[in-house]
Protein backbone atom coordinates (compact mmCIF):
# COMPACT_ATOMS: atom_id res chain seq x y z
CA UNK A 1 0.00 0.00 0.00
CA UNK A 2 1.11 3.40 -0.93
CA UNK A 3 0.40 6.78 1.00
CA UNK A 4 1.18 8.99 -1.70
CA UNK A 5 2.60 7.44 -4.70
CA UNK A 6 2.47 10.75 -6.61
CA UNK A 7 5.61 11.73 -4.32
CA UNK A 8 7.29 8.47 -4.49
CA UNK A 9 7.41 8.64 -8.43
CA UNK A 10 8.57 12.60 -7.87
CA UNK A 11 11.43 10.83 -6.09
CA UNK A 12 11.97 8.35 -8.86
CA UNK A 13 11.34 10.59 -11.68
CA UNK A 14 8.63 8.46 -13.24
CA UNK A 15 5.81 9.66 -14.49
CA UNK A 16 2.91 9.56 -11.47
CA UNK A 17 0.64 7.72 -14.27
CA UNK A 18 2.95 5.16 -14.06
CA UNK A 19 3.36 4.55 -10.06
CA UNK A 20 -0.48 4.69 -10.10
CA UNK A 21 -0.64 1.81 -12.61
CA UNK A 22 2.22 -0.21 -10.76
CA UNK A 23 -0.08 0.84 -7.57
CA UNK A 24 -2.64 -1.08 -8.71
CA UNK A 25 -0.98 -4.59 -10.79
CA UNK A 26 -1.66 -7.42 -9.21
CA UNK A 27 -3.94 -5.58 -6.96
CA UNK A 28 -7.48 -7.78 -5.44
CA UNK A 29 -8.35 -3.72 -4.97
CA UNK A 30 -6.53 -0.45 -6.94
CA UNK A 31 -7.52 3.14 -6.54
CA UNK A 32 -5.82 5.14 -8.81
CA UNK A 33 -6.41 8.94 -8.55
CA UNK A 34 -9.10 8.81 -7.68
CA UNK A 35 -11.79 11.48 -7.22
CA UNK A 36 -14.95 12.76 -6.54
CA UNK A 37 -17.45 15.47 -7.15
CA UNK A 38 -20.64 16.96 -7.14
CA UNK A 39 -22.33 20.46 -7.48
CA UNK A 40 -22.97 22.16 -4.11
CA UNK A 41 -25.43 24.93 -3.58
CA UNK A 42 -24.37 27.81 -5.04
CA UNK A 43 -22.55 26.42 -8.64
CA UNK A 44 -19.63 25.24 -5.92
CA UNK A 45 -18.28 21.80 -6.53
CA UNK A 46 -17.94 19.59 -3.43
CA UNK A 47 -15.46 17.13 -3.81
CA UNK A 48 -16.11 13.81 -1.51
CA UNK A 49 -13.03 12.56 -2.64
CA UNK A 50 -9.66 13.68 -3.34
CA UNK A 51 -6.85 12.11 -5.70
CA UNK A 52 -7.43 8.98 -3.38
CA UNK A 53 -4.21 6.11 -4.28
CA UNK A 54 -4.83 3.09 -2.49
CA UNK A 55 -3.67 -0.75 -3.77
CA UNK A 56 -5.27 -3.12 -1.85
CA UNK A 57 -3.53 -6.66 -1.71
CA UNK A 58 -5.08 -10.13 -2.48
CA UNK A 59 -5.70 -11.95 1.18
CA UNK A 60 -5.18 -8.29 2.97
CA UNK A 61 -7.62 -7.50 5.48
CA UNK A 62 -7.48 -3.45 4.82
CA UNK A 63 -9.37 -1.24 7.06
CA UNK A 64 -10.34 2.10 5.82
CA UNK A 65 -11.29 4.73 9.36
CA UNK A 66 -12.71 7.95 8.96
CA UNK A 67 -14.92 10.12 11.15
CA UNK A 68 -18.93 10.44 9.42
CA UNK A 69 -18.58 12.85 6.29
CA UNK A 70 -15.26 11.79 5.70
CA UNK A 71 -15.78 10.31 2.14
CA UNK A 72 -15.26 6.60 3.30
CA UNK A 73 -18.41 5.41 2.18
CA UNK A 74 -18.20 7.01 -1.42
CA UNK A 75 -15.01 5.07 -1.20
CA UNK A 76 -16.29 1.47 -0.37
CA UNK A 77 -19.13 1.91 -2.66
CA UNK A 78 -16.99 2.65 -5.88
CA UNK A 79 -15.67 -0.63 -5.27
CA UNK A 80 -18.50 -2.72 -6.41
CA UNK A 81 -19.72 0.17 -8.42
CA UNK A 82 -22.78 1.63 -6.51
CA UNK A 83 -20.97 5.31 -6.82
CA UNK A 84 -18.41 6.17 -9.78
CA UNK A 85 -15.22 8.31 -9.88
CA UNK A 86 -15.35 11.76 -11.77
CA UNK A 87 -11.64 11.08 -11.79
CA UNK A 88 -9.24 8.16 -11.83
CA UNK A 89 -9.85 4.32 -11.94
CA UNK A 90 -11.01 2.08 -9.39
CA UNK A 91 -10.16 -1.41 -10.04
CA UNK A 92 -11.34 -4.76 -8.97
CA UNK A 93 -8.51 -7.75 -10.05
CA UNK A 94 -7.46 -5.53 -12.63
CA UNK A 95 -10.83 -4.91 -13.85
CA UNK A 96 -11.90 -1.17 -14.33
CA UNK A 97 -15.28 -1.24 -12.11
CA UNK A 98 -15.70 2.95 -12.30
CA UNK A 99 -16.54 2.58 -16.10
CA UNK A 100 -17.95 -0.98 -16.53
CA UNK A 101 -21.52 -0.82 -17.12
CA UNK A 102 -24.72 -3.23 -17.63
CA UNK A 103 -23.82 -6.74 -17.68
CA UNK A 104 -20.27 -6.18 -17.12
CA UNK A 105 -20.50 -4.06 -13.99
CA UNK A 106 -23.12 -6.70 -12.87
CA UNK A 107 -20.19 -9.72 -13.66
CA UNK A 108 -18.11 -7.97 -11.50
CA UNK A 109 -20.74 -7.28 -8.25
CA UNK A 110 -21.40 -10.72 -8.60
CA UNK A 111 -17.27 -11.47 -7.36
CA UNK A 112 -18.11 -8.36 -4.64
CA UNK A 113 -19.57 -9.65 -1.58
CA UNK A 114 -20.90 -6.60 0.42
CA UNK A 115 -22.00 -6.63 4.00
CA UNK A 116 -24.15 -3.76 5.71
CA UNK A 117 -24.19 -1.71 9.31
CA UNK A 118 -28.44 -2.45 9.07
CA UNK A 119 -27.98 -5.91 7.79
CA UNK A 120 -30.07 -5.12 4.77
CA UNK A 121 -31.77 -8.62 4.96
CA UNK A 122 -35.17 -9.26 3.22
CA UNK A 123 -37.97 -9.63 5.91
CA UNK A 124 -39.73 -11.71 3.81
CA UNK A 125 -37.47 -14.19 3.04
CA UNK A 126 -35.96 -16.59 5.87
CA UNK A 127 -32.48 -17.12 6.73
CA UNK A 128 -32.16 -19.75 3.80
CA UNK A 129 -34.23 -17.74 1.37
CA UNK A 130 -32.19 -14.71 2.48
CA UNK A 131 -28.78 -16.40 1.56
CA UNK A 132 -30.21 -17.96 -1.78
CA UNK A 133 -30.67 -14.51 -3.29
CA UNK A 134 -27.38 -13.41 -4.72
CA UNK A 135 -27.83 -17.14 -6.02
CA UNK A 136 -31.43 -16.56 -7.52
CA UNK A 137 -30.15 -13.81 -9.28
CA UNK A 138 -27.01 -15.32 -10.62
CA UNK A 139 -29.39 -17.84 -12.53
CA UNK A 140 -28.21 -21.23 -10.46
CA UNK A 141 -29.80 -24.33 -10.33
CA UNK A 142 -32.36 -24.54 -7.54
CA UNK A 143 -30.61 -27.56 -6.40
CA UNK A 144 -27.32 -25.90 -6.12
CA UNK A 145 -28.97 -23.34 -4.60
CA UNK A 146 -30.03 -25.80 -1.90
CA UNK A 147 -26.93 -27.07 -1.08
CA UNK A 148 -24.91 -24.19 -1.14
CA UNK A 149 -26.93 -22.18 0.92
CA UNK A 150 -27.05 -25.18 3.42
CA UNK A 151 -23.32 -25.05 3.81
CA UNK A 152 -22.96 -21.26 3.63
CA UNK A 153 -25.78 -21.84 6.99
CA UNK A 154 -23.39 -24.28 8.25
CA UNK A 155 -20.56 -21.87 7.73
CA UNK A 156 -21.31 -18.94 9.63
CA UNK A 157 -22.33 -20.91 12.71
CA UNK A 158 -26.75 -20.57 12.09
CA UNK A 159 -26.97 -24.35 11.84
CA UNK A 160 -31.35 -25.09 12.43
CA UNK A 161 -32.29 -21.05 12.11
CA UNK A 162 -32.61 -21.77 8.17
CA UNK A 163 -35.71 -20.99 8.49
CA UNK A 164 -36.70 -18.31 10.76
CA UNK A 165 -37.20 -14.71 9.47
CA UNK A 166 -34.97 -12.21 10.43
CA UNK A 167 -37.59 -10.37 12.58
CA UNK A 168 -36.92 -13.59 14.45
CA UNK A 169 -33.46 -12.97 14.57
CA UNK A 170 -30.17 -11.14 17.00
CA UNK A 171 -28.27 -8.77 15.91
CA UNK A 172 -25.37 -10.52 15.35
CA UNK A 173 -27.51 -13.28 13.60
CA UNK A 174 -28.47 -11.29 11.41
CA UNK A 175 -24.80 -9.83 10.34
CA UNK A 176 -24.01 -13.75 9.83
CA UNK A 177 -26.95 -14.19 7.70
CA UNK A 178 -25.17 -11.06 5.88
CA UNK A 179 -21.97 -12.52 5.71
CA UNK A 180 -23.56 -15.71 4.58
CA UNK A 181 -25.21 -14.24 1.47
CA UNK A 182 -22.70 -12.39 0.68
CA UNK A 183 -20.15 -15.23 0.55
CA UNK A 184 -23.23 -16.67 -1.49
CA UNK A 185 -21.68 -16.58 -5.10
CA UNK A 186 -18.34 -17.15 -3.54
CA UNK A 187 -16.48 -13.46 -4.02
CA UNK A 188 -12.99 -12.56 -4.12
CA UNK A 189 -13.50 -9.16 -2.30
CA UNK A 190 -15.75 -8.58 0.55
CA UNK A 191 -16.84 -4.97 1.63
CA UNK A 192 -17.87 -4.04 4.78
CA UNK A 193 -20.21 -1.45 5.73
CA UNK A 194 -19.66 -0.04 9.44
CA UNK A 195 -21.01 -3.85 9.82
CA UNK A 196 -20.14 -3.91 13.60
CA UNK A 197 -21.39 -0.50 14.52
CA UNK A 198 -25.04 -1.90 15.18
CA UNK A 199 -23.74 -4.78 17.83
CA UNK A 200 -22.71 -4.67 21.48
CA UNK A 201 -18.76 -4.90 22.00
CA UNK A 202 -19.60 -8.97 22.80
CA UNK A 203 -21.16 -9.77 19.52
CA UNK A 204 -19.03 -7.17 17.65
CA UNK A 205 -16.18 -9.29 18.55
CA UNK A 206 -17.74 -13.17 17.35
CA UNK A 207 -18.76 -11.67 13.92
CA UNK A 208 -14.94 -10.28 13.78
CA UNK A 209 -13.72 -13.50 14.40
CA UNK A 210 -16.06 -14.87 11.80
CA UNK A 211 -14.36 -12.60 8.79
CA UNK A 212 -11.21 -13.26 10.29
CA UNK A 213 -11.98 -16.55 9.65
CA UNK A 214 -13.35 -16.70 6.60
CA UNK A 215 -10.22 -14.24 5.50
CA UNK A 216 -7.64 -16.99 6.35
CA UNK A 217 -9.58 -19.91 4.92
CA UNK A 218 -11.33 -18.21 1.61
CA UNK A 219 -7.89 -16.43 0.99
CA UNK A 220 -10.76 -13.47 0.42
CA UNK A 221 -9.93 -10.00 0.30
CA UNK A 222 -11.69 -7.82 2.93
CA UNK A 223 -12.02 -4.15 2.49
CA UNK A 224 -13.88 -2.34 5.64
CA UNK A 225 -14.99 0.85 7.01
CA UNK A 226 -15.59 1.90 10.19
CA UNK A 227 -15.19 4.82 12.77
CA UNK A 228 -14.01 2.63 15.35
CA UNK A 229 -9.91 1.97 16.03
CA UNK A 230 -11.33 -1.20 17.48
CA UNK A 231 -12.34 -3.05 14.92
CA UNK A 232 -9.00 -1.50 12.51
CA UNK A 233 -7.07 -3.24 15.65
CA UNK A 234 -8.51 -6.37 15.97
CA UNK A 235 -9.28 -7.53 12.49
CA UNK A 236 -6.90 -5.53 10.06
CA UNK A 237 -3.84 -6.29 8.29
CA UNK A 238 -3.63 -3.14 6.86
CA UNK A 239 -4.99 0.37 7.22
CA UNK A 240 -6.21 3.72 5.61
CA UNK A 241 -7.10 6.66 7.47
CA UNK A 242 -9.24 9.06 5.82
CA UNK A 243 -10.21 12.84 6.09
CA UNK A 244 -12.47 15.43 4.07
CA UNK A 245 -12.15 13.20 1.03
CA UNK A 246 -8.29 12.61 1.07
CA UNK A 247 -6.49 9.28 2.53
CA UNK A 248 -3.65 11.48 5.36
CA UNK A 249 -2.33 7.82 6.23
CA UNK A 250 -2.02 4.52 5.13
CA UNK A 251 0.10 1.64 5.59
CA UNK A 252 0.26 -1.90 7.74
CA UNK A 253 -1.74 -1.59 10.68
CA UNK A 254 1.04 -2.24 13.00
CA UNK A 255 3.40 0.49 12.00
CA UNK A 256 0.24 2.79 11.85
CA UNK A 257 -0.23 1.98 15.72
CA UNK A 258 3.25 2.62 16.85
CA UNK A 259 4.11 5.31 14.34
CA UNK A 260 0.74 7.67 13.86
CA UNK A 261 2.22 10.57 12.36
CA UNK A 262 -1.28 12.08 11.21
CA UNK A 263 -2.91 14.27 14.16
CA UNK A 264 -6.09 12.56 13.13
CA UNK A 265 -4.68 9.42 13.30
CA UNK A 266 -3.14 10.11 16.71
CA UNK A 267 -6.77 11.58 17.56
CA UNK A 268 -8.34 7.95 16.87
CA UNK A 269 -5.98 5.95 18.87
CA UNK A 270 -6.45 8.29 21.19
CA UNK A 271 -9.70 6.10 21.70
CA UNK A 272 -8.45 2.38 21.83
CA UNK A 273 -4.22 3.33 23.51
CA UNK A 274 -2.96 4.78 26.23
CA UNK A 275 -2.30 7.97 24.43
CA UNK A 276 -4.18 10.25 25.82
CA UNK A 277 -3.08 12.43 28.68
CA UNK A 278 -5.21 12.70 32.20
CA UNK A 279 -6.70 15.51 32.52
CA UNK A 280 -4.55 17.01 35.56
CA UNK A 281 -1.68 16.28 33.41
CA UNK A 282 -3.34 18.05 30.48
CA UNK A 283 -4.07 20.89 32.27
CA UNK A 284 -1.03 21.68 33.04
CA UNK A 285 0.86 20.62 30.17
CA UNK A 286 3.24 23.63 28.76
CA UNK A 287 4.96 23.83 25.17
CA UNK A 288 7.76 24.73 26.57
CA UNK A 289 9.96 24.22 29.13
CA UNK A 290 9.44 26.51 31.95
CA UNK A 291 12.09 28.33 34.35
CA UNK A 292 12.90 26.77 37.56
CA UNK A 293 12.53 22.84 37.94
CA UNK A 294 10.21 21.19 36.10
CA UNK A 295 9.31 17.64 34.19
CA UNK A 296 9.26 16.45 30.90
CA UNK A 297 6.44 14.65 29.61
CA UNK A 298 7.47 11.88 27.16
CA UNK A 299 5.60 9.43 25.08
CA UNK A 300 6.83 6.31 24.86
CA UNK A 301 5.83 3.03 22.00
CA UNK A 302 7.58 -0.28 22.74
CA UNK A 303 7.39 -1.92 19.21
CA UNK A 304 8.05 -5.54 18.07
CA UNK A 305 10.35 -7.90 20.34
CA UNK A 306 11.20 -4.16 22.95
CA UNK A 307 7.51 -4.56 23.93
CA UNK A 308 7.88 -6.62 26.56
CA UNK A 309 11.44 -5.76 27.59
CA UNK A 310 11.50 -4.14 31.44
CA UNK A 311 12.72 -1.17 29.65
CA UNK A 312 11.91 1.71 32.63
CA UNK A 313 13.37 -0.48 34.87
CA UNK A 314 16.93 -0.37 33.11
CA UNK A 315 16.86 3.18 32.64
CA UNK A 316 16.81 3.63 36.67
CA UNK A 317 19.41 0.57 37.04
CA UNK A 318 21.85 1.98 34.24
CA UNK A 319 21.25 5.56 34.11
CA UNK A 320 19.72 6.59 37.48
CA UNK A 321 17.28 7.70 35.97
CA UNK A 322 13.36 7.91 37.79
CA UNK A 323 10.44 7.97 35.23
CA UNK A 324 6.94 8.28 36.60
CA UNK A 325 4.56 6.14 34.71
CA UNK A 326 1.20 8.39 33.85
CA UNK A 327 -0.82 6.44 31.58
CA UNK A 328 -0.28 3.42 29.64
CA UNK A 329 -1.30 0.17 28.04
CA UNK A 330 0.08 -3.06 26.36
CA UNK A 331 -1.75 -3.96 23.21
CA UNK A 332 -2.25 -6.31 20.43
CA UNK A 333 -2.32 -5.39 16.72
CA UNK A 334 -2.92 -8.54 15.45
CA UNK A 335 -0.43 -11.11 17.09
CA UNK A 336 1.93 -8.17 17.73
CA UNK A 337 2.41 -6.80 21.17
CA UNK A 338 2.89 -2.80 21.65
CA UNK A 339 2.73 -0.57 24.06
CA UNK A 340 2.49 3.24 24.59
CA UNK A 341 3.35 4.81 27.83
CA UNK A 342 3.49 8.15 28.59
CA UNK A 343 5.88 9.06 31.51
CA UNK A 344 7.35 12.34 32.79
CA UNK A 345 11.24 12.56 34.00
CA UNK A 346 13.31 15.55 35.27
CA UNK A 347 13.54 17.72 32.11
CA UNK A 348 17.51 18.68 32.86
CA UNK A 349 17.77 14.51 32.05
CA UNK A 350 14.97 14.39 29.57
CA UNK A 351 17.31 14.25 26.41
CA UNK A 352 19.74 11.73 28.29
CA UNK A 353 16.40 9.03 28.75
CA UNK A 354 15.32 9.47 25.54
CA UNK A 355 18.60 9.19 23.91
CA UNK A 356 18.94 5.90 25.86
CA UNK A 357 14.89 4.70 25.16
CA UNK A 358 15.85 5.42 21.19
CA UNK A 359 19.45 3.78 21.06
CA UNK A 360 17.09 0.40 22.33
CA UNK A 361 14.36 0.66 19.41
CA UNK A 362 11.98 2.27 21.74
CA UNK A 363 10.12 5.32 19.99
CA UNK A 364 9.97 8.32 21.93
CA UNK A 365 7.73 11.82 21.28
CA UNK A 366 8.08 15.23 24.02
CA UNK A 367 4.37 15.83 24.39
CA UNK A 368 5.69 19.02 26.19
CA UNK A 369 6.53 20.01 30.24
CA UNK A 370 4.89 20.30 33.61
CA UNK A 371 6.47 22.39 36.78
CA UNK B 1 -89.40 -8.55 3.21
CA UNK B 2 -91.35 -10.89 0.71
CA UNK B 3 -90.01 -14.29 -0.42
CA UNK B 4 -89.85 -13.39 -4.20
CA UNK B 5 -86.82 -10.37 -3.14
CA UNK B 6 -84.45 -12.80 -1.96
CA UNK B 7 -83.98 -14.09 -5.58
CA UNK B 8 -83.54 -10.25 -6.40
CA UNK B 9 -81.18 -9.83 -3.75
CA UNK B 10 -78.98 -13.22 -4.16
CA UNK B 11 -78.98 -11.99 -8.41
CA UNK B 12 -78.47 -8.52 -7.29
CA UNK B 13 -75.31 -9.41 -5.55
CA UNK B 14 -73.94 -11.62 -7.29
CA UNK B 15 -73.82 -9.32 -9.95
CA UNK B 16 -72.06 -6.48 -7.66
CA UNK B 17 -69.38 -9.45 -6.75
CA UNK B 18 -68.77 -9.87 -10.77
CA UNK B 19 -68.10 -6.45 -11.59
CA UNK B 20 -66.11 -6.07 -8.73
CA UNK B 21 -64.17 -9.01 -8.99
CA UNK B 22 -63.58 -8.05 -12.89
CA UNK B 23 -62.51 -4.65 -11.57
CA UNK B 24 -60.18 -5.44 -9.45
CA UNK B 25 -58.75 -8.31 -11.78
CA UNK B 26 -57.78 -5.72 -14.63
CA UNK B 27 -57.49 -2.51 -12.39
CA UNK B 28 -54.91 -4.74 -10.63
CA UNK B 29 -53.35 -5.78 -14.06
CA UNK B 30 -52.79 -2.58 -15.15
CA UNK B 31 -52.26 -0.54 -11.83
CA UNK B 32 -49.60 -2.85 -10.30
CA UNK B 33 -47.32 -2.16 -13.49
CA UNK B 34 -48.06 1.37 -13.45
CA UNK B 35 -47.44 1.76 -9.72
CA UNK B 36 -44.49 -0.15 -9.65
CA UNK B 37 -43.61 2.35 -12.84
CA UNK B 38 -44.19 5.17 -10.77
CA UNK B 39 -42.42 3.98 -7.46
CA UNK B 40 -39.13 3.55 -9.20
CA UNK B 41 -38.64 6.12 -12.38
CA UNK B 42 -37.73 9.17 -10.48
CA UNK B 43 -34.51 10.31 -11.67
CA UNK B 44 -31.92 8.43 -10.03
CA UNK B 45 -33.96 5.66 -9.52
CA UNK B 46 -34.25 1.99 -10.98
CA UNK B 47 -36.04 2.60 -14.04
CA UNK B 48 -35.39 6.46 -13.98
CA UNK B 49 -37.20 8.15 -16.28
CA UNK B 50 -38.46 11.34 -15.25
CA UNK B 51 -40.40 12.51 -17.89
CA UNK B 52 -42.84 9.57 -18.59
CA UNK B 53 -43.13 9.18 -14.57
CA UNK B 54 -44.38 13.03 -14.59
CA UNK B 55 -46.69 12.15 -17.27
CA UNK B 56 -48.16 9.12 -16.02
CA UNK B 57 -48.10 10.63 -12.53
CA UNK B 58 -50.20 13.54 -13.98
CA UNK B 59 -52.46 11.47 -15.71
CA UNK B 60 -53.27 9.12 -12.61
CA UNK B 61 -53.91 12.43 -10.89
CA UNK B 62 -56.35 13.94 -13.57
CA UNK B 63 -58.91 10.14 -13.24
CA UNK B 64 -58.36 10.47 -9.77
CA UNK B 65 -59.94 14.16 -9.14
CA UNK B 66 -62.37 13.49 -11.51
CA UNK B 67 -65.76 12.49 -9.43
CA UNK B 68 -66.57 8.81 -9.81
CA UNK B 69 -70.38 9.44 -11.06
CA UNK B 70 -68.91 12.07 -13.58
CA UNK B 71 -66.32 9.36 -14.92
CA UNK B 72 -69.46 6.90 -15.71
CA UNK B 73 -71.39 9.18 -17.95
CA UNK B 74 -68.45 11.08 -19.47
CA UNK B 75 -66.71 8.16 -20.52
CA UNK B 76 -70.18 6.46 -22.38
CA UNK B 77 -68.51 6.79 -26.15
CA UNK B 78 -65.34 4.53 -25.00
CA UNK B 79 -67.85 1.80 -22.64
CA UNK B 80 -69.97 1.96 -25.73
CA UNK B 81 -66.56 1.45 -28.06
CA UNK B 82 -65.40 -1.41 -25.75
CA UNK B 83 -68.24 -3.31 -24.86
CA UNK B 84 -71.03 -2.36 -27.30
CA UNK B 85 -73.77 -1.10 -25.05
CA UNK B 86 -73.52 1.19 -21.67
CA UNK B 87 -76.30 -0.30 -19.78
CA UNK B 88 -75.70 -3.77 -17.68
CA UNK B 89 -72.78 -4.82 -15.41
CA UNK B 90 -69.75 -5.64 -18.22
CA UNK B 91 -70.88 -2.23 -19.22
CA UNK B 92 -69.95 -0.83 -15.68
CA UNK B 93 -66.96 -2.95 -15.75
CA UNK B 94 -65.22 -0.16 -17.97
CA UNK B 95 -65.94 2.81 -16.11
CA UNK B 96 -64.94 1.00 -12.66
CA UNK B 97 -61.54 -0.17 -14.18
CA UNK B 98 -60.64 3.20 -15.15
CA UNK B 99 -61.38 4.52 -11.40
CA UNK B 100 -59.66 1.48 -9.93
CA UNK B 101 -56.29 1.91 -11.91
CA UNK B 102 -54.95 4.79 -10.93
CA UNK B 103 -56.42 4.15 -7.32
CA UNK B 104 -54.25 0.78 -7.06
CA UNK B 105 -51.57 2.73 -8.84
CA UNK B 106 -51.22 4.85 -5.91
CA UNK B 107 -51.52 2.30 -3.52
CA UNK B 108 -48.87 -0.10 -5.17
CA UNK B 109 -46.07 3.06 -5.12
CA UNK B 110 -46.79 3.85 -1.61
CA UNK B 111 -46.33 0.51 -0.61
CA UNK B 112 -43.32 0.13 -2.92
CA UNK B 113 -41.61 3.00 -1.20
CA UNK B 114 -41.88 1.94 2.20
CA UNK B 115 -39.43 -0.61 1.57
CA UNK B 116 -36.44 0.55 2.89
CA UNK B 117 -33.69 1.92 -0.21
CA UNK B 118 -30.68 -0.16 1.87
CA UNK B 119 -32.29 -3.60 0.00
CA UNK B 120 -32.28 -1.94 -3.06
CA UNK B 121 -28.72 -0.99 -2.77
CA UNK B 122 -27.77 -4.42 -1.26
CA UNK B 123 -29.41 -6.18 -4.71
CA UNK B 124 -27.73 -3.71 -7.14
CA UNK B 125 -24.61 -5.02 -4.96
CA UNK B 126 -25.39 -8.76 -5.81
CA UNK B 127 -25.73 -7.79 -9.51
CA UNK B 128 -29.23 -7.73 -9.61
CA UNK B 129 -30.56 -6.36 -12.74
CA UNK B 130 -33.82 -3.78 -12.42
CA UNK B 131 -36.22 -6.10 -12.91
CA UNK B 132 -35.01 -8.26 -10.86
CA UNK B 133 -34.82 -6.20 -7.89
CA UNK B 134 -38.45 -5.20 -8.90
CA UNK B 135 -39.87 -8.86 -8.43
CA UNK B 136 -37.52 -10.27 -5.93
CA UNK B 137 -37.03 -7.72 -3.70
CA UNK B 138 -39.74 -4.88 -3.89
CA UNK B 139 -42.95 -6.94 -4.61
CA UNK B 140 -41.66 -9.39 -2.06
CA UNK B 141 -41.14 -6.85 0.72
CA UNK B 142 -44.20 -4.61 -0.45
CA UNK B 143 -46.65 -7.83 -0.19
CA UNK B 144 -48.23 -6.57 3.30
CA UNK B 145 -48.84 -3.26 1.96
CA UNK B 146 -49.98 -4.30 -1.48
CA UNK B 147 -52.39 -6.19 0.04
CA UNK B 148 -54.34 -3.71 2.44
CA UNK B 149 -53.69 -1.30 -0.58
CA UNK B 150 -55.97 -4.01 -2.34
CA UNK B 151 -58.33 -4.62 0.52
CA UNK B 152 -59.12 -0.65 0.27
CA UNK B 153 -59.26 -0.97 -3.43
CA UNK B 154 -62.13 -3.58 -3.32
CA UNK B 155 -64.26 -2.09 -0.41
CA UNK B 156 -64.18 1.38 -2.25
CA UNK B 157 -64.98 -0.69 -5.75
CA UNK B 158 -68.00 -2.18 -3.49
CA UNK B 159 -69.20 1.48 -3.19
CA UNK B 160 -68.49 2.68 -6.51
CA UNK B 161 -70.39 -0.54 -8.05
CA UNK B 162 -73.39 0.41 -6.30
CA UNK B 163 -73.12 4.18 -7.90
CA UNK B 164 -73.40 2.96 -11.03
CA UNK B 165 -76.69 0.96 -10.41
CA UNK B 166 -77.84 4.78 -10.72
CA UNK B 167 -76.68 4.98 -14.28
CA UNK B 168 -77.85 1.68 -15.95
CA UNK B 169 -75.42 -0.81 -14.29
CA UNK B 170 -77.02 -3.74 -12.59
CA UNK B 171 -76.36 -5.17 -8.53
CA UNK B 172 -77.11 -4.09 -5.30
CA UNK B 173 -76.96 -0.50 -6.07
CA UNK B 174 -79.49 -0.54 -9.06
CA UNK B 175 -81.91 -3.14 -7.03
CA UNK B 176 -81.80 -0.47 -3.76
CA UNK B 177 -82.59 2.57 -5.77
CA UNK B 178 -85.20 0.97 -8.29
CA UNK B 179 -87.17 -1.21 -5.19
CA UNK B 180 -86.19 0.72 -2.51
CA UNK B 181 -85.97 4.30 -3.81
CA UNK B 182 -88.54 4.26 -6.86
CA UNK B 183 -91.00 2.05 -5.90
CA UNK B 184 -90.96 3.10 -2.29
CA UNK B 185 -89.85 -0.72 -0.36
CA UNK B 186 -87.42 0.88 2.35
CA UNK B 187 -87.13 -2.84 3.38
CA UNK B 188 -85.56 -3.90 0.14
CA UNK B 189 -83.51 -0.81 0.69
CA UNK B 190 -82.39 -1.87 4.11
CA UNK B 191 -81.88 -5.51 3.19
CA UNK B 192 -79.19 -4.04 0.48
CA UNK B 193 -76.92 -1.56 3.29
CA UNK B 194 -77.35 -4.58 5.44
CA UNK B 195 -75.79 -6.70 2.28
CA UNK B 196 -73.09 -3.92 1.38
CA UNK B 197 -72.13 -3.99 5.09
CA UNK B 198 -71.63 -7.42 5.27
CA UNK B 199 -69.63 -7.84 2.12
CA UNK B 200 -67.14 -4.88 3.17
CA UNK B 201 -66.51 -6.34 6.69
CA UNK B 202 -65.62 -9.69 4.86
CA UNK B 203 -62.98 -8.12 2.05
CA UNK B 204 -61.48 -6.23 5.05
CA UNK B 205 -61.05 -9.11 7.73
CA UNK B 206 -59.70 -11.05 4.71
CA UNK B 207 -57.54 -8.22 3.51
CA UNK B 208 -56.26 -7.88 7.09
CA UNK B 209 -55.75 -11.76 7.75
CA UNK B 210 -53.36 -12.05 4.08
CA UNK B 211 -51.71 -8.85 5.04
CA UNK B 212 -50.75 -10.55 8.40
CA UNK B 213 -49.90 -13.67 6.57
CA UNK B 214 -47.44 -12.03 4.27
CA UNK B 215 -46.04 -9.34 6.91
CA UNK B 216 -42.98 -11.06 8.53
CA UNK B 217 -41.31 -8.16 10.23
CA UNK B 218 -42.67 -8.64 13.51
CA UNK B 219 -42.07 -12.15 15.48
CA UNK B 220 -45.99 -11.98 16.52
CA UNK B 221 -46.63 -12.48 12.77
CA UNK B 222 -44.76 -15.72 12.32
CA UNK B 223 -47.84 -17.20 11.71
CA UNK B 224 -47.51 -20.62 12.86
Amino acid sequence: MTGNPAADAAKANVPADAAKDKAAAGAAIGFAGVGKAFDGPGGTRVHALADVTLAVEPGAICGIIGRSGAGKSTLLRMVNGLERPTSGTVTVAGRDVGRAQGAALRAIRREVGMIFQHFNLLSSRTVAGNIALPLEIAGEPAGAIRARTADLIARVGLDGLAGRYPAELSGGQKQRVGIARALATSPRVLLSDEATSALDPETTQTVLRLLADINRDLGLTILLITHEMAVVRDIASHMAVIEAGRIVESGPTYDIFTRPRHPTTRSFLGGVTGLTLPAFIAGRLLPARPDGPSEEVIRVTFAGTHATDPMLSRLAVEKGIASNILAGAIEEVGPHPFGNLLISVDADRGPEARAYLERHGLLTEVLGHVR
Amino acid sequence: MSADLIPLLWEATLQTLYMVAASTILGTAFGLPLGVFLATSQRGELLSAPWANKVLGLVVNATRSVPFIILVVAIIPLTRAIVGTSIGTNAAIVPLTLAAIPFIARLVENAIREVDAGLIEAARAMGATPFQIIAKVLLAEARPGIALGLTLAVVSLIGYSAMVGAVGGEGLGDLGIRYGYQRFMPEVMAAVVVVLIVLVQLVQSLGERIAARFDKRAPRNRGR
